[in-house]
């Protein structure tokens, strides 16, 4: 069977990024970019599932400008097959780029789509379930197990009380969770191959969708400063200043 | 302006996270009606109708609801919302689950994870892990919500709504419930308790997280845990406080043996007071914290339990 992994281009997860002067947006200008975490993760559980035999063929796919084509030669690095790259300068919500996924899925009939739980960037966690609505697909989101049984897969998804098993019935949408699986780092030799791997470029605009924007980011501002704390020397010192500054235990 | 918020329980308990939900709806205004969705749920439906601010409860009690699976709820709540100009549940994991399905039924995006309502089509969002505050306007015709309980305080419940049954069933019939494995504990939840104290790699194994059982005790506290304890397999998932697990703001939070990546502080640097107890005075933890105790925890825990 097909598994296509959206993936999406981020800032790099190690960076605390920075506000604009003019409060636009944030500054991403020469900031380190990276493959968006969970989607590594996705890339990864595609690639597991294709190693044990089950999945015939992995398929990327990214929507942004020329420069995530960074972040699907590093899925095609990690193993997957093919890539496409969804060609657009414009950032898009999140039920345009579900109605963009949405044509690829029509194009490509895969049997299981992987996608990360949420993009560190935006934090939406949306994508993902959006999809599986456009496409009638079951969904087993923040996955942290997953296994083909037949016509089905069963996911094993992190719920607030604990871990929740569904079975779902395919073709099916997986959002995976941090403890799905721990990536790989590629290879020299397999980033070499990488380049050589095929990449689609298609333009956002040929897909015929309304992708008029949704939101309109009216702001973005840093998060209020803590005030600066204090070092204490002793257990009896800080629990004096629990007890008696802070007033938060009796 | 007329308001649908989902009920978040667990067909045994209303979660306090509601209150906070409906105070949010209340601070957009408007007629606020509350869905029950799940099967022998009326113990909910009583509690959801002495909810303050709201008017009606519409309860969906079959089967088909029982687990809340994604497929099923997103249909009914999609049925539901030609009567409602916003749709909103709290940020929880089965709000995170539905909504979006429902967002894209409707042909609207999610506005995830508010914290502050600045008008009926305006809010206030966390972004980049927190490090950003962004205020979204919606340009869609109906709001699709998730809300964050943190920023808003709960309403009160001596209210007195209608209950209305729905007795429409939506199964997708494309997904079926297997098996859970709950945590069971006789501590606070980590979204209700009002001290939290959390251990990370430092407490170096799932056995040394029992030095926090005593001062837990002794504070009513909730137990969490950063991520590299879970990933090490510490402790359960449930417990993980960060900007993909559980977003807390207790009065108190102490964090032991954490270092405070950027994902970690996105959980809980909402907080009134935050202690930290780290023995590299470098560690990242003591830039958000109140309170700091250069320390080995191995010291420090027991004669803080003994200090309580």
């Amino acid at each position: 069977m097909k598994v296509l992994v959206p993936i999406k281009r981020v800032i790099d997860y190690n960076v605390k990024v920075r506000v604009k002067a003019d409060n636009s947006n944030v500054d991403l200008a020469n900031v380190k970019m990276a493959i968006n975490p969970f989607c590594e993760i996705a890339v990864e559980e595609a690639v597991r599932l294709k190693e044990a035999g089950i999945a015939t063929e992995v398929i990327a796919v990214s929507i942004g400008n020329k420069s995530c084509q960074e972040q699907l030669r590093t899925a095609l690095a990690l193993g997957a097959d093919r890539a496409i790259q969804i060609e657009t300068d414009e950032s898009l919500d999140s039920i345009n780029v579900a109605k963009l996924l949405q044509k690829i899925v029509e194009e490509e009939q895969p049997q299981l789509v992987i996608l990360g739980k949420q993009s560190i960037d935006s934090d939406n966690n949306q994508t993902g379930q959006m999809l599986a609505a456009l496409t009638g697909m079951s969904q087993g989101t923040f996955a942290s197990a997953v296994s083909i049984d037949g016509d089905k897969v069963n996911v094993t998804r992190e719920v607030d009380s604990g871990l929740q098993t569904l079975a779902l019935t395919l073709p099916a949408i997986v959002t995976t969770d941090l403890r799905l699986n721990e990536p790989r780092y590629a290879s020299l030799p397999n980033i070499m191959k990488a380049k050589r791997k095929p990449l689609v470029v298609k333009a956002a605009a040929d897909f015929g969708i309304d992708l008029t924007a949704r939101t309109n980011l009216i702001k973005v501002t840093p998060p209020a400063e803590r005030k600066a704390g204090i070092i204490v020397e002793s257990i009896d010192e800080l629990v004096e200043k629990l007890k008696n500054e802070a007033k938060v235990i009796s | 302006m007329s308001i649908l918020v989902f009920a978040e329980h667990d067909n045994s308990e209303l979660k306090a996270d509601t209150l906070k939900t409906v105070a949010a709806a209340q601070a957009i205004g408007g007629d606020i009606h509350l869905l029950v969705a799940g099967h022998n749920c009326q113990a909910i439906a009583e509690a959801a109708s002495k909810v303050n601010g709201v008017s009606k409860v519409l309860v969906a009690d079959n089967a088909a609801y029982e687990h809340q699976l994604a497929e099923n709820v997103s249909l009914l709540v999609t049925e539901l919302a030609a009567d409602y100009s916003h749709i909103m549940a709290t940020a929880l994991t089965t709000g995170k689950n539905f909504m979006p399905r429902v967002a894209a039924l409707l042909d609207v995006t999610q506005i995830s994870d508010i914290i502050a309502v600045e008008s009926s089509d305006t809010f206030v969002r966390p972004i980049y892990a927190g490090n950003a505050i962004a205020t979204v306007q919606s340009l869609d015709s109906k709001k699709v919500i998730t809300v964050r309980s943190t920023g808003f305080d709960a309403v009160a419940t001596d209210g007195n709504a209608e209950i209305i049954a729905l007795d429409k069933v939506t199964d997708a019939g494309i997904s079926s419930y297997v098996s859970e494995q709950l945590s069971v504990s006789e501590r606070p939840e980590l979204g209700a308790a009002s001290v939290i104290i959390s251990g990370g790699r430092g407490m170096q194994n799932g056995e040394n997280f029992k030095l926090l059982d005593g001062i837990a005790d002794k504070l009513g506290a909730a137990i969490g845990a950063s991520r590299a304890a879970v990933d090490a397999g510490f402790v359960p998932n449930d417990m993980q406080v960060g900007q993909t697990g559980k977003i807390v703001a207790p009065d108190l939070y102490i964090a032991v043996g954490i270092s405070g990546a950027i994902q970690h502080l996105a959980g809980m640097k909402d907080s009134k007071v935050i202690v930290a107890i780290n023995k590299d005075a470098e560690a990242p933890i003591f830039q958000v914290a109140d309170y700091g105790l250069v320390a080995d925890l191995f010291d420090a825990l027991p004669e803080l339990e003994s200090k309580l």
